[in-house]
């Protein structure tokens, strides 16, 4: 379904512009960051493309699907990733049946994924009395689960210490080895730079720069970039 | 004075020797008030699912109507009722006027507005923190309804106790379509009635102590069970 395309997306509420005109193509393949500082539309962004939200204006443009094994298209793990009320491999099964997959066959994925992202000590555990980090990784486990195209990830690792971060990355990598392209928000720089292929860099709303992780930290271009990476907020 | 505590002493007699009569009581109403609350629960929790996910014009009025009705005049409910269900009313080839049935229909007219209101509100709550997760997961509204359903069961609950609270405790309705009728329709509330009336104080004061204790029951039944479930579901 890839190549994504954003044909003049805008977006408002009540006439305040919070994503004005952005046109790209995001391609398959490489890890896209988006960075930008507090505000600057990310979460927004993510959910223009995912379909959570429908632009004021523009047309985001899915390219029709080949041959989909999938059991979803595209996935997407929440800044605030939301638990059911349920054990974890629950939380991921539920995820498998919304998209259809036959119940034996759920609870083998969900198995294996929950193994994948360390959690099948705690799969039966109900899913909210989880740490965060632990919470954090089930949702990623649970979108992997679906094998989407797609995977969206809004600051992946808010909140979590270093040691926790690391496991988190490491699921990422091995997401986007699986063939998963990955699209994430984060502010952390360093993060970007082991994570990522290319940088969409925010500011106001406005997709300011986009440059590959290398030419981004070692060269940026516009005036936006410049200051959030020397760490003064306009 | 004398009087008061000569009629604790009786009554606290016929709760400890289990009166016959006492129990047949209690049994009647215990068989109304949890039919009635099934029944309730079977029409108001899909009702409240369905206004809180949903978005349609009118859909404000309809909850407003729905809390307003939470205060129906048990007395009025019972008139109508007792017209509809009349030898002359439309209901009444099926013969239902005095019978226990009769006064399950009263008491679960009277609470499933409570029932559809109060899960209204708390599924709402739910879907608030719930809504761009299971969009993303591809749920529609039907699955939407059922995991919110499910997720707040605990919540649900109080709310189905609360109903059942509300239920026992309603005189006016069940004493217009039940008529009171000794060893058929008589109920605890309608029997503190009529014995107080009568002069049989212990009787009353028996029915009056054991109906409060039922409520009060019901109410730690709810907290505690709040209580446990944030204790292992968080
Ligand atoms: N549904 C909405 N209605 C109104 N305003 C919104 C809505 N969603 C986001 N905004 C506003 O849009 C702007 C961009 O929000 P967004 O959440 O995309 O920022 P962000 O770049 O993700 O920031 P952060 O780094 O803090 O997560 C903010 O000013 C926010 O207040
Ligand atoms: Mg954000």
């Amino acid at each position: 379904m890839l190549p994504l395309t954003l044909d003049h997306v805008e977006f408002s509420v009540n006439g305040r512009d919070i994503i004005r005109p952005i046109t790209c193509e995001i391609q398959a393949g490489t890890r896209t960051m988006i960075l930008g500082p507090n505000g600057a539309g990310k979460s927004v962004l993510m959910r223009l493309c995912h379909g959570l939200l429908q632009p004021t204006r523009g047309r985001v443009v899915w390219h029709k699907a080949v041959a989909a094994q999938r059991a979803r298209d595209q996935a997407m793990v929440f800044q605030r990733p939301v638990m059911l009320r349920r054990s974890a491999i629950a939380n991921v099964m539920y995820a498998l049946k919304l998209a259809g997959m036959a119940p034996v066959e759920c609870r083998l994925r969900a198995e294996d994924v929950l193994e994948a992202v360390g959690l099948a000590s705690v799969a039966e555990r109900p899913a909210r009395v989880l740490s965060g980090g632990e919470q954090q990784r089930l949702a990623l486990a649970r979108a992997w689960a679906l094998g989407p195209e797609v995977l969206f990830l809004d600051e992946p690792t808010a909140n979590l210490d270093p040691n926790a971060t690391r496991d988190i990355e490491q699921i990422i990598g091995a997401i986007h080895a699986s063939g998963t392209k990955i699209i994430m928000s984060t502010h952390s720089l360093g993060q970007a730079r082991r994570l990522g292929d290319e940088i969409l860099f925010l500011s106001e709303g406005r997709l300011a720069e986009r440059a590959s992780v290398d030419l981004f930290f070692r060269q940026p271009q516009s005036p936006e970039a410049v200051s959030y990476l020397r760490g003064e907020l306009p | 004075m004398n009087d008061l505590t000569q009629a604790m002493y009786a009554a606290t007699r016929l709760i400890f020797s289990a009166d016959a009569l006492l129990v047949s009581i209690i049994a009647l109403s215990l068989k109304v008030s949890f039919t009635a609350v099934l029944t309730a629960a079977i029409i108001g929790f899909p009702t409240g699912a369905f206004l809180a996910i949903t978005r349609f014009p009118g859909r404000q009025m309809l909850i407003a109507l729905l809390n307003a009705l939470m205060g129906l005049p048990p007395v009025v409910v019972g008139l109508l009722i007792y017209l509809l269900l009349s030898r002359a009313g439309p209901l009444g080839e099926f013969g239902l006027l005095f019978t226990p049935t009769a006064m399950v229909i009263a008491q679960a007219v009277l609470i499933t507005p409570i029932i559809a209101a109060l899960s209204r509100q708390v599924i709402e709550d739910a879907w608030r923190e719930y809504e761009e997760q299971l969009r993303s997961l591809g749920a529609g509204t039907l699955a939407a309804a059922r995991t919110l359903l499910w997720d707040t069961r605990f919540a649900l609950i109080t709310v189905v106790l609360a109903g059942f609270g509300r239920a026992a405790a309603e005189v006016g309705a069940v004493m217009i379509v039940g008529g009171n009728i000794d060893g058929v329709t008589r109920v605890m509330t309608t029997a503190i009635a009529l014995e107080t009336s009568k002069g049989d104080l212990p009787l009353a004061l028996g029915l009056g102590m054991v109906l409060v204790a039922i409520i009060i029951g019901v109410n730690l039944l709810a907290h505690g069970v709040k209580l446990t479930a944030q204790r292992f579901h968080g």
